[in-house]
């Protein structure tokens, strides 16, 4: 059973994982993580870059709505900016370890636009303006044939990081498991710094974080420009890893997709974001899986049913998270942690 | 037609077919501000009420074959039951959480029935009898297509019955209580529980008559309730808890729509709604008619 939390020295007390067990379990999952493709097989590892790109975009969400409070539901359109804008860059020849920045500092610079209206506006209005500007994003998607290859789509051309080419699964993988670990370490660092501290004091009470002081203008924006700068990066990752994509991918669907995420997952914590982005990446699966058994026990096209049994399973996990568990699954993990930390006694 | 000389009488047919499906837009509001006066919610599964409204329509009309009437007596009956089962099972637990918790269940929740009918229904195209007559209607030079003319007058004629009732019967003003402070009602002896359930029953009812409408003008699929969330421009122009501003607001949209399809062709249509949003939100927030929020600490 452990006791206490005894921390003797500072580098102690600032550490990410501050116990052996943690430190201990974080190697085993990233030597897991390298070993992945190897043993995985293609199918595995194609998902594991989706998801990879999901746990970047679900992240960016978690910024903008469960540190800030900022409710967006056009995450998807953001990412599409980002996906856009890589594809037009590598079109015209520009290297990729330039597009991907970019992506991300074009898409960050569209996230303050649409979060401008958030000055005035909160709770349900915020809502409803993220909501028009996924509408209107997707609009310039489907008309802006010169940038965006209008309703038949953009190719990108695969990446190439000075001169490997990233055009197989696995080394592409690679390089999103590289800055998956990166851009989750800076999100979770971001919230012990200034800057993250205002974010939390703006979510929970931002007439209060104005009066000690935080300047609401100033950091709603960079909410919005963080966050989306990981959605442009999810977004032109999401590019190089299809290849080709055309406006509906990045629709309000997706944008739900994302708020699932991580309402299941848990609103204001990294730990919830990678639990939310996993499940939800999975489910999808799961389910194909499921009916795939049904139909070999001999009902006939069951397979029908995949988009509706989505749908509903997705809306019944929103629901059903927010009524019994509003905390998501990091909060039950924190419940097992405990559990076991304490054993033999109940909490 | 930009190159054209401006055609007045052209114009005069887009603005009145355009006031004329602003009535439905008003209709489709009125179940947005009926439950957000109520109980503080904007409803984003307002465009699946109509949805499943238009499907069991059609179950009791068509595969059943009974008389248009009877099928919209059951129609009203069984909406108002999915609409009171939906209050009690996710929006009663919610009460009292933050904004967010609320805006994501009614999503959720959207998504859910938006699943069941397609598993239920299918997700082909059905046509709905036609029940509202075809029969154009001419007003001085400018041609009236009957659908649209008809299904403005049941628009108008169903706010304005909801008007009355808020008025002048018990259980509306009950109603308006408990919206306007819910703690001094229940004081009062008012059963607030009931008149949340109430106000998501006549929503769920509103959201029904709107989507038949919708479904008989065009054709039934489980996407039907994509045009719901257009009409969060009527609510946030007209201000969210304004029954008249959803009226006014609703025309002033459907004039916009019909004269941009004139001016710019039909592919900017579904973007306007959105545009008049971002407009109204960044100038004037609570809308033309809507009541300032004063915040305190």
């Amino acid at each position: 059973m452990r006791v206490g939390d005894f921390k003797a020295s500072y580098a102690h007390d600032e550490a990410l994982f501050d116990t052996p067990t943690q430190r201990a379990w974080f190697g085993v999952l990233i030597v897991a993580a390298l070993a992945f493709p190897l043993l995985g097989g293609n199918y595995l590892t194609y998902l594991a870059c989706l998801l990879g790109i999901h746990l970047i975009a679900a992240t960016g969400l978690n910024i903008i709505t469960g540190y800030t409070g900022l409710i967006s539901l056009g995450h998807a359109a953001f990412m599409g900016v980002g996906c856009y804008v890589a594809a037009w860059l590598a079109n015209k020849g520009v290297p990729f370890w330039l597009t991907l920045p970019a992506a991300g500092l074009v898409t960050a610079l569209v996230g303050v636009v649409v979060g401008i209206p958030s000055l005035r506006i909160k709770g349900l209005y915020l809502a409803v303006a993220t909501l028009a500007a996924q509408f209107v994003l997707g609009f310039v998607f489907r008309e802006w044939e010169s940038f965006t290859g209008g309703v038949r789509g953009a190719n990108i051309p695969p990446a190439d990081l000075f001169g490997l080419a990233l055009n197989t699964d696995t080394r592409l993988y690679y390089l999103i498991l590289g800055l998956v670990v990166a851009m989750l370490a800076a999100a979770r660092n971001l919230f012990r710094t200034r800057v993250g501290r205002a974010f939390i004091a703006i979510r929970d009470r931002d007439i209060s974080a104005e009066v000690l002081g935080i300047s609401l203008f100033h950091y709603k924006l960079l909410a919005f420009a963080i966050g989306s700068f990981y959605a442009g990066v999810a977004g032109g990752l999401f590019g190089y890893f299809f290849r080709a994509v055309t406006p509906e991918v990045f629709g309000f669907a997706q944008s739900i997709f994302y708020l699932a995420a991580i309402i299941v997952g848990g609103l204001g914590s990294i730990l919830g974001t990678v639990l939310g982005a996993v499940f939800m990446t999975m489910m999808p699966e799961i389910l194909r899986t499921a009916l795939t058994i049904v139909e070999q026990l001999g009902v006939s096209d069951a397979g029908v049913f995949l988009a509706p049994l989505r749908a509903v399973v997705f809306g019944l996990l929103i629901v059903g998270f927010l009524i019994l568990e509003p905390h998501g699954l990091a909060e039950i993990w924190r419940r097992v942690r405990r559990f076991f930390h304490l054993w033999p006694f109940r909490t | 037609m930009t190159d054209m000389p401006f055609d007045w009488l052209t114009f005069a047919e887009f603005s009145l077919v355009g006031l004329a499906s602003g009535g439905l837009l008003a209709l489709i509001a009125l179940g947005f501000v009926l439950v957000y006066k109520g109980t503080r919610v904007i409803n984003f599964a307002m465009g699946e009420f109509m949805m499943i409204g238009a499907y069991l329509f059609w179950t009791f009309a068509v595969p059943m074959k009974l008389h248009w009437g009877i099928a919209l007596a059951l129609t009203v009956v069984g909406i108002s039951v999915v609409a009171a089962v939906v209050e009690r099972l996710v929006l009663r637990p919610l009460s009292g959480q933050p904004t967010i918790s609320i805006v994501m269940a009614t999503i959720g929740l959207a998504g859910l029935l938006h699943g069941l009918a397609e598993g239920i229904w299918g997700g082909k195209d059905l046509a709905l009898p036609q029940i509202l007559p075809r029969k154009p209607v001419l007003l001085g030079e400018v041609m009236l297509q009957g659908q649209v003319l008809w299904s403005f007058v049941i628009a108008i004629a169903l706010i304005a019955a909801f008007t009355a009732y808020f008025r002048f019967s018990r259980n509306g003003i009950a109603m308006r209580a408990a919206a306007s402070d819910p703690v001094t009602a229940y004081a009062m002896g008012i059963d607030v529980r009931r008149t949340a359930r109430l106000t998501w029953m006549f929503a769920g009812v509103t959201g029904a008559v709107a989507g038949i409408i919708v479904a008989s003008m065009t054709s039934l699929t489980p996407s039907l309730g994509n045009v719901a969330l257009g009409v969060l421009a009527v609510i946030i122009l007209g201000g969210l808890d304004s029954i008249a501003g959803a009226i006014i607001a609703g025309l002033i949209v459907g004039w916009l729509e019909s004269v941009t399809v004139m001016l710019f062709g039909g592919l900017a249509r579904d973007v306007v709604p959105y545009v008049v949003v971002l407009v109204i939100l960044m100038v004037r927030p609570y809308g033309l008619f809507g009541t300032r929020d004063i915040e305190r600490l």
